[in-house]
């Protein structure tokens, strides 16, 4: 089994055609969408978690790239550079998810990556700029 | 059973001073009283570490050969203030790059050369007969310079707003992303470790203060600007909204950055987290009445950030309490909360505090000079006038 997340950017015109639901019904992939946006005619982006096997995996991502698809596979991620943190917190009153949130005892910044879904509005509000997205 | 400054000062002198944090301080008077904690405890340490935006360093370079009289200034593009003497400066925090903007600024200078960074210094003048360059570009360190100190125009604010906002829109402000509707609810006090919410009216912190500044030792300057003690207060005469503040003065080159940081807020602006500690000695009981405080007797005030205008409505109060259980109700809705100001920094500045009175007795200092007293001053508006309405 294979679970990956993987970074979409969807042309213009696919932006309407059920892309997903390929993915579930014809290679038996269990997606599971962590941010998209898809605005009609207009360029879109998601990042989804997809789990399956390793043969289903390839030939799904094949899939996704013959619709003209951008697949990005070492999709990014949100790194917390906790030397440049101060804890003081303001990230978690943007984090509606709550992976990031303060120890109730210490207060000091905990960040629970399996609740992240990867929306970046902390990368936004750090005003420490200690959070960044990589790729 | 009140103790003298002279007494308490004797007592750090010779090691025997007891010195508690606020936070541990108020434990105490809830486990055995505010008149037992009165008579054990001589000094209570505080500390906050939040943004302050009324920061500055004021900067002398030495002279080049042949000299100039800086005109601008600019350091790491960052422009400095040229209306000084021919090699003195001052940068504030806010001011951004020309550039980076606000990615880089006053305050993120100040953070490399605390972190020993050579920064480039331009600067060019008309020249003068007594100063004949006219263009300088150079590089300096915090070691390279002849006097380096904060002056701090207003830190520590005493209480500060909770920010919401029931626009439609995403805001940006000095307090953060406000998400519409409200989202969430943000706020900036270290509350029961809060300076100035542990003497509410001034009675120990005054001009000549002996406090900690940014991992330096520095002093209360003067009153810190919008000083506002004629504000609403609770039974305890603490501010339920922002009021006293404090201008204070430390030598940079003894400060660390780990109690100064440089922060960005988007769509804002540049602005940089300052740790304050003072400490407040246990006089009498009525000062240890407040200092045995908690978060949930001390109050903030709930403002609207989506009135874009000088008077935000209030929506009500809330305790610090309440604040730091991640949530509080308004206008019957959940709202999430999350601070501004980092506890955890605050209570390594109050710590630490406590550690230099106890271990390197660092005395305490009475007030050569009191701060405007509640009842003394308002704050007064700026209104848009013109010659003729003169």
């Amino acid at each position: 089994m294979a679970r990956k997340r993987l970074d979409l950017t969807f042309p213009p015109r696919q932006s309407l055609k059920p892309i997903i639901y390929h993915l579930v019904r014809d290679y038996d992939l269990v997606p599971n969408i962590l941010r998209a946006q898809i605005h009609p005619a207009q360029e879109g982006r998601m990042v989804l978690e997809v789990t399956g096997s390793k043969e289903n995996y390839a030939a799904g991502v094949a899939f996704l790239e013959a619709q003209g698809l951008t697949v990005n596979e070492a999709a990014s991620d949100i790194v917390l550079d906790e030397e440049r943190c101060v804890d003081c917190g303001l990230c978690t009153a943007v984090c509606k998810p709550g992976a990031l949130t303060l120890d109730p005892e210490t207060q000091t910044l905990r960040f629970d990556k399996d609740k992240c879904v990867y929306c970046e509005a902390c990368v936004i509000a750090c005003p420490r700029r200690a959070i960044t997205l990589t790729f | 059973m009140a103790k003298s400054w002279e007494e308490i000062n004797a007592r750090i002198a010779s090691g025997e001073a007891v010195v508690f944090t606020a936070e541990e301080f108020a434990t105490l008077a809830a486990d055995e009283g505010v008149k037992a904690a009165a008579r054990r405890v001589d000094v209570v340490t505080t500390g906050t570490f939040g943004p302050m935006c009324s920061t500055g360093v004021i900067l002398n370079f030495g002279h080049s050969d042949p000299p100039i009289r800086m005109a601008e200034i600019w350091l790491n593009d960052v422009a400095a203030y040229g209306g000084l003497a021919a090699v003195d400066t001052y940068l504030g925090v806010t001011q951004p790059s020309s550039t980076r903007g606000i990615e880089y600024g006053g305050a993120h200078v100040i953070e490399d050369l605390l972190r020993g960074k050579a920064v480039r210094l331009r600067a060019t003048s008309p020249g003068t007969d007594c100063y004949p360059r006219t263009e300088i570009d150079t590089w300096v360190t915090l070691d390279d310079l002849n006097q380096a100190y904060f002056f701090n125009p207003r830190n520590a604010y005493q209480n500060y707003a909770v920010a919401v906002n029931t626009t439609d829109s995403v805001l940006h402000t000095y307090l953060g992303t406000l998400l519409p509707r409200l989202g969430n609810a943000t706020y900036c006090s270290a509350g029961v470790l809060s300076p100035l919410l542990n003497d509410p009216t001034y009675r120990t912190i005054g001009v000549g203060s002996r406090i900690f500044v940014a991992g330096a030792p520095g002093y209360v300057a003067w009153q810190g600007t919008q000083h506002n003690p004629h504000t609403d207060r609770d039974s305890h005469g603490v501010p339920v909204r922002p009021a006293g503040t404090l201008a204070v003065i430390a030598d940079l080159k003894a400060a660390s950055p780990e109690f100064y940081s440089a922060a960005t807020f988007t769509g804002y602006g540049v602005s940089s987290f300052v740790g304050i500690g003072v400490p407040v000695p246990v006089l009498d009981e009525d000062i240890a009445a407040t200092l045995a405080l908690t978060d949930a007797d001390l109050t903030a005030t709930i403002y609207d950030y989506g009135v874009a205008g000088r008077s935000r409505p209030s929506l009500g109060t809330v305790t610090y309490a309440e604040l730091r259980s991640g949530s509080i109700e308004v206008e019957g809705k959940k709202v999430p909360t999350g601070p501004i100001s980092s506890l955890p920094r605050a209570r390594r500045i109050a710590t630490e505090l406590k550690r230099w009175i106890t271990e390197e007795r660092f005395a305490i200092a009475e007030p050569v000079e009191l701060l405007p007293q509640p009842g003394s001053q308002a704050q007064k508006p700026l209104e848009i006038t013109t010659r003729e309405a003169i």
